[in-house]
């Protein structure tokens, strides 16, 4: 057998994030440890779990429990002088009461230091030309009863609500990852893993011995497809990740690759060589039925969907080397997208259609970039080595990629900005071709 | 004596066409004639058909990689000799098939890469049926940067990566 299908088993990657750029211009906030009533202690801390999130989107820089001049548990006992003296813009307090068998009620409460300084404070009740009043400085309180097991899932959903009450953006922490694990002395060497966007809750879907290569979420988020070469050929699957059943969708003669869903969920864009060049196709999913989009002798692959479905990008080398194409999916009709560097590859738009990431070969190097589509600014965002697959979070906050650390493949995450770096290291293998999973 | 004879052709038959069957997929027609007219001729020159068969892909084995260039698909002129020699075979043995793996380095991206490796291997395929192969011997499959043959990632590495490897 030349693979294995797998439910709920640990893969042990472990991917542990260290942050390697951009913690000094990201804001600072406090979770302070959530106070807890009752008997048996849960063992996943909130407050942890929160202040690792925000961290981990690069815009937050939550301080040290140790740094924290005082512990309240709700906003009543917030000293706001403290707070700002220490220059923190915002403190989450919690509480975690024990209220049956493995039940517990969670309340949070989100604070903005500034103006619950200045509504407390009697010097100064006019903040940036704006009166505060009332309970304005609560940004959000909830209460919610949960089960021992959704602390961390909890703990995500504070986290999503703290970042879109302070940037206006939706959160994507309660979102996943695909990725391929390889370990090169395993007798299933490669692995297909699904894990939540911080590397916990780590399921592989599939072990094989031959090669599998590019997972794409459907647009639901209960899905994978992927190429394996199984039968000593590449084959594009789909794969539900809840219930294991997989289905074979393409077996073509010649290459099976780079699948790509549509945004509505009934279309994948990708790339089959069965009349002899590797060209982008659209196949409807129920039907089958096949849309040929290019048709050049040179290579044509790597789609990808404008948000909308309207359009598709993807690399070619008609002009010379790879460089990035669009093509209108009724019409046809195909521009030529970059022209800067001396390779772009992979390349996605960003969710809100404005933007596009791909890969950047400028002077040799392979590296991560955003390229404006409007303007058709691109900007550099990374500095690591050999980067590829770069796959981008639903919010569009960061993209998460592969890349050369050492002398191994491992995970890597950059804001939009560039300003914000991190690295997700395996201890136990290589780790590459990593998808972000839309909203769940 | 003549029982003998068929005796040892019937032993002979049967491992190359399990041989044939072996590194072919369905399109093994299992009893060609061909296949017994060698056999026969070998046996009475005293190598059985299934030694010579076994030194014959053991020697291309030992010599069944092109290498390229950087992001290039075309055979470079010292592999000539190399590809002539398995051109040979597989035209003497039309019920053999190959199959040529294509490979590249770990740079770009592992998508471009896969039809990067299947240019590859077409221009192997493409070099041999300019040579007489019969396309219905020889087919592709690109493994791109995912089977790398030597791990690193420094140009020593890159090169003996990016290759086409004939598998018989």
């Amino acid at each position: 057998m030349a693979f294995a299908l797998v439910l709920s088993a640990k893969s042990y990657a472990s991917l542990e994030i260290v942050i390697t750029d951009g913690v000094d211009s990201a804001r600072p906030v406090a979770i302070v440890p959530f106070k807890f009533e009752g008997t048996t202690m849960p063992n996943q801390r909130i407050a942890d779990i929160v202040s690792a999130d925000l961290m981990r989107s690069g815009k937050f820089n939550p301080i040290a429990a140790t740094r924290m001049p005082q512990q309240p548990t709700n906003s009543k006992e917030i000293d706001y002088q403290r707070w700002m003296k220490q220059g923190v813009e915002a403190v989450v307090t919690g509480t975690i009461r024990e209220v049956g068998m493995n039940r517990y009620a969670v309340r949070f409460e989100l604070v903005d230091v500034f103006k619950g300084a200045s509504g407390a404070g009697s010097s100064s009740a006019i903040i940036g030309g704006q009166l505060t009043t009332g309970l304005t400085h609560v940004l959000d309180a909830r209460e919610t009863t949960i089960n021992g097991d959704q602390f961390r899932q909890y703990a995500h959903r504070i986290s999503d609500i703290v970042y879109e009450k302070l940037t206006g953006e939706r959160g994507a922490f309660l979102t996943k990852i695909a990725y391929v694990l390889v370990r090169d002395k395993a007798d299933f060497r490669y692995q297909l893993v699904v894990a939540d966007y911080d590397g916990e809750n780590e399921q592989v879907l599939l072990r094989a011995k031959e090669p599998l290569m590019s997972p794409a979420w459907s647009p639901d988020g209960t899905k994978l497809a992927y190429v394996t070469f199984e039968k000593r050929q590449s084959q594009i699957y789909i794969q539900d990740i809840y219930t294991g059943r997989r289905s074979i969708l393409t077996s073509f003669k010649g290459i099976n690759s780079a699948p790509k869903w549509s945004p509505d969920g009934r279309k994948m864009a990708m790339v089959l060589s069965k009349d002899g060049n590797a060209e982008v196709y659209v196949m409807d999913i129920a039907t089958k039925a096949l849309t040929k989009l290019t048709n050049h002798r040179r290579i044509d692959t790597e789609p990808s969907w404008s948000p909308d479905g309207s359009k598709i990008v993807f690399s070619s080398e008609r002009g010379g080397n790879p460089q990035i194409y669009s093509v209108n999916v009724a019409s046809g009709v195909t521009e030529r997208v970059t022209f800067e560097g001396e390779m772009n590859l992979a390349a996605s738009y960003t969710p809100d259609g404005l933007g596009i990431v791909m890969v950047n070969r400028t002077n040799g190097q392979y590296n991560i970039a955003r390229m404006d589509v409007e303007s058709r600014y691109m900007q550099v965002l990374t500095r690591t080595y050999l980067d590829e697959s770069p796959s981008i979070a639903p919010n569009g906050s960061m993209i998460i990629y592969s890349t050369l650390y050492g002398s191994s493949q491992v995970l890597a995450l950059v804001s939009m900005d560039g300003r914000f770096k991190a690295r997700l290291p395996a201890t136990n293998g290589r780790v590459k071709s990593p998808a972000w999973s839309p909203f769940l | 004596m003549n029982l003998n004879k068929v005796l040892k052709g019937l032993l002979v038959a049967v491992p190359v066409l399990t041989l044939a069957a072996c590194s072919s997929t369905d399109e093994v027609a299992a009893t060609e004639p061909t296949t017994t007219a060698n056999t026969t001729q070998v046996v009475e020159q005293g190598l059985s058909a299934e030694e010579l068969l076994r030194q014959q892909l053991e020697a291309l084995r030992q010599d069944n990689t092109i290498y390229f260039d950087f992001d290039k698909s075309e055979i470079r002129s010292e592999f000539a000799s190399v590809l002539e020699a398995h051109a040979a075979f597989l035209r003497a043995r039309t019920n053999i098939t190959v199959t040529v793996e294509g490979h590249t380095d770990a740079r770009g991206t592992p998508e471009y890469n896969i039809a990067l490796g299947e240019r590859r291997g077409q221009s192997v395929t493409q070099y041999l049926a300019n040579l007489g192969v019969s396309a219905g011997q020889m087919s592709v499959v690109s493994y791109g940067e995912e089977k790398p043959a030597v791990e690193g990632n420094d140009e020593s590495a890159f090169s003996k990566n990016r290759r086409a490897v004939l598998v018989y």
